[in-house]
């Protein structure tokens, strides 16, 4: 492999946050110069080493430091701390067309942006017509910048980046605007550039992407590097943040509510319903799956078993359990009941569990949210539920994209008559 | 992008990659790649919180083609829209001109033969100093889009400023030449390497300053109106609608000759003088007012003594503008937070 391409040696990158912001002379007199900040740590102490031809992803939560990596390897930023250095001709896609002077046409733009890019003048007009037909502004090319629709500016300003073959490609979210068929076009020059050797350093949000193209992934979490490795474990320490946060999130605003009523938390929903008179109450709930332990997510195909620890107060004959799993988009994905399974709807007084077990789940990629809950027969009455508190992770480990792992298999056939015609001739 | 040397530059969308270009870029991108050393010749850019003057030189050298478009685009944006475009910008320092002839010729009447040729000297030299350096001095906030999102040699931008301001400076030149075929005044064309070592030395002063400014009014907004205000001062302390001897041999009377290199130390003032030793070509004059007196104008001094002034001028300009650059690099590291 040789040096490393993009070699980023203990990066630390320190913003000031100001209160206030006295940025002329006369309030820095008034101030006798000094200005109140709080330091913040968008980096610290960030390594990072990426060889000739590799593809390497960043994930992180949103405030991670990911954007500000790519700016001081692009050389945008400065690090406070530390040294970044590349090798070769880099050519970042942070924000399309940024450079663009509104007041000039489209022509003079491509010449100013690939001049900002680094490129020669005799090379863009070489390229000119190409960057025109890739972008399919050919009628607008002559027009000032300032009429083009946001969408037109992206296409331009996409289409000069891709101009050329860089060395190292530094892509920031760019996948993340323009129509379908324009992210599909990004997409297809990424990997063409991919297959041409360059290396490529990619943030993104979009897991599956990150999934498709990259062979390695860097996960940030509050400006420090919490993992490196493949893109599917990287992934899932991506995810996981996620639902920590989520949790965090949800239980600050469920101690912010319980100091209002006082009866929010897991242990009171059992007194409540005591106290409320409700006959059933969830205790509690289990997931457990061949993941839990060293490995905390599912294969596709694996067995997954929810337990629902549950408590009847008074008797009744019509307890119906449910059980729902939502995506990350909180779309339903699967939802049923034990009257749809034909359990009994009669439970004596006392404790007792419900095992939902799924032999085989047939899910790729993703985090599910549990929601289970406890009705009446009719569907009258809602005894209890427990919503968003529980969950279970899919990692794929293959290539294959969406949600629904789908058995599958290709049948190629060539026509043997044109083949053998072939062979003959 | 800092890099363009020895860049890889082959094909763009697919039917151009196999193709290999006739041109310099694609040859070395070639070899770079397949040849046995092929990693070392490949630029590397280091960035860090503190990049040494060499590597900023080089890289400002790299970008040479970077500077050329845009101070074309400067051009561009400031007249786009006006019909009569490039007559605006001549149009301003006419009417300097007009006025200030009607105010010392014709008012006050000072005397001077040729006013205008000696007036436009010094106006010329003064025109592409402050123009370019107020330009520059908010060129970096007003670019704060490219700054904040793109990554090449900030500096450029206030260097661009300056370009603009020489294509002017050309422009106005021009005209100057035309005005002296027209009057059939006789420039003293001994003095033209002294009057070239001159705008060098305004060049490299003026980026020095607005390189300088550039950097600092990002931090402290106001500077543009405080140099704004500087330059009006200055321009009076500036030999351009008075004679320099004329001051000079005031002060030699009340034994203040010293204070002539306090003069001189003005950067702006030898320029000026090597331009009106040159383009003017008086040394004294007889007034054209009665009693028609003879006043001196400019230094009676040889072209020895210009060239040692200008010389040592540039020594300290060049010195200046690498301080500038060391400057511009500390205060870089925060532009894109502070813009």
């Amino acid at each position: 492999m040789g040096a490393p391409v993009i070699a980023v040696d203990s990066v630390s990158k320190r913003f000031r946050l100001h209160h206030e912001k006295y940025s002329s002379l006369k309030e820095r007199a008034i101030h006798g110069g000094r200005i109140p900040y709080e330091e913040f740590w968008a980096l610290r102490d960030v390594s990072l080493e990426v060889f000739e031809g590799e593809t390497v992803g960043i994930v992180g939560q949103n405030g991670s430091g990911k954007s500000t990596l790519l700016k001081c390897i692009a050389g945008i930023l400065q690090p406070t701390k530390g040294e970044v250095r590349v090798r070769g001709q880099v050519a970042a896609m942070l924000d399309l067309g940024a450079g663009f002077q509104p007041e000039l046409s489209g022509r003079d733009n491509v010449f100013l942006n690939g001049a900002l890019l680094g490129l020669q003048r005799k090379e863009i007009e070489r390229r000119f017509d190409e960057i025109v037909a890739f972008s399919e502004l050919e009628q607008f090319i002559d027009n000032q910048v300032k009429f083009y629709s946001s969408g037109m500016y992206v296409r331009l300003g996409f289409a000069v980046a891709v101009s050329f073959e860089p060395d190292v490609l530094l892509v920031d979210e760019v996948l993340a605007v323009g129509d379908e068929r324009f992210q599909a076009k990004c997409l297809e020059r990424i990997k063409h550039l991919q297959d041409q050797g360059s290396t490529i350093l990619f943030v993104s949000h979009a897991a599956s992407v990150v999934r498709q193209i990259c062979e390695r992934a860097v996960v940030l979490e509050s400006g420090k590097k919490v993992m490196e490795g493949t893109p599917g474990e990287a992934i899932r320490v991506f995810r996981e943040q996620l639902v920590e946060t989520e949790l965090a999130v949800e239980m600050a605003a469920g101690t912010a509510r319980g100091d209002g009523s006082g009866e929010d938390s897991e242990l009171s929903r059992h007194q409540q319903a005591v106290l409320y008179g409700r006959t059933v109450a969830i205790r509690s709930v289990t997931v457990s799956h061949p993941g839990v332990g060293t490995r905390r997510y599912l294969l596709p195909g694996e067995r997954l078993e929810v337990r629902v620890a549950y408590e009847m107060l008074r008797p009744v004959d019509d307890v119906v359990f449910g059980i729902a799993i939502l995506n990350s988009r909180s779309d339903l994905v699967f939802a049923s009941d034990t009257e749809i399974l034909g359990e009994r709807t009669t439970l004596p007084v006392g404790a007792g569990e419900v095992a939902f077990i799924f032999d085989s789940v047939p899910l790729l990629d993703g985090t599910y949210q549990l929601h289970l809950g406890i009705r009446s027969l009719d569907g009258g009455i809602m005894y209890d539920f427990r919503e968003t508190k529980d969950y279970f992770e899919v990692m794929n480990p293959a290539k294959t994209l969406g949600e629904v792992a789908m058995p599958l298999r290709a049948e190629l056939r060539p026509l043997i008559e044109r083949s053998s015609e072939v062979a003959s001739s | 992008m800092r890099e363009t040397q020895g860049a890889d530059l082959t094909g763009i969308f697919g039917k151009d990659s196999s193709q290999v270009g006739p041109d310099d870029g694609s040859r070395v991108a070639l070899a770079d790649r397949f040849g046995p050393s092929s990693q070392d010749r490949r630029p590397t850019r280091v960035v860090a919180a503190r990049i040494s003057l060499r590597q900023r030189l080089l890289e400002l050298w790299r970008s040479r083609e970077l500077l050329v478009v845009l101070v074309r685009t400067q051009l561009r944006i400031k007249y786009k829209g006006s019909v009569l475009g490039f007559m605006w910008s001549m149009l301003n320092p006419a009417l300097v001109l007009i006025v200030y002839y009607v105010v010392f010729q014709i008012v006050l009447k000072n005397g001077i033969p040729y006013f205008a040729v000696f007036l436009f000297c010094g106006l010329l030299v003064w025109n592409l100093f402050s123009v370019a350096v107020q330009e520059a001095t908010s060129i970096v906030v007003s670019n704060g889009g490219i700054v904040k999102k793109v990554a090449f040699p900030r500096e450029i931008l206030a260097l661009a400023s300056v370009g603009a301001a020489f294509v002017f400076f050309m422009l106005q030149s021009v005209v100057l030449v035309i005005f002296l075929v027209g009057f059939r005044y006789m420039p003293d064309f001994t003095y033209l390497p002294v009057l070239l070592l001159g705008l060098l030395v305004l060049l490299v002063f003026t980026a020095a300053l607005g390189v300088f400014f550039s950097a600092v009014n990002v931090y402290l907004r106001d500077t543009r109106h405080l140099v704004e205000v500087v330059m009006l001062a200055w321009f009076w302390g500036v030999p351009i609608v008075y004679a320099y001897q004329g001051i000079s041999t005031r002060l030699a009377q009340h034994h203040l000759a010293w204070m002539n290199w306090l003069l001189l130390a003005d950067p702006i003032t030898p320029v000026v003088l090597a331009f009106q030793r040159c383009i003017y070509a008086k040394v004294t004059v007889h007034s054209t007012l009665p009693p028609h007196a003879l006043s001196p104008m400019l230094p009676p001094n040889g072209i020895g003594w210009y060239a040692a002034i200008l010389g040592a001028l540039l020594v300290a300009s060049t010195a200046l503008f690498l301080g500038a650059l060391v400057v511009f690099g500390r205060l870089e590291g925060n532009f894109a937070e502070e813009l």
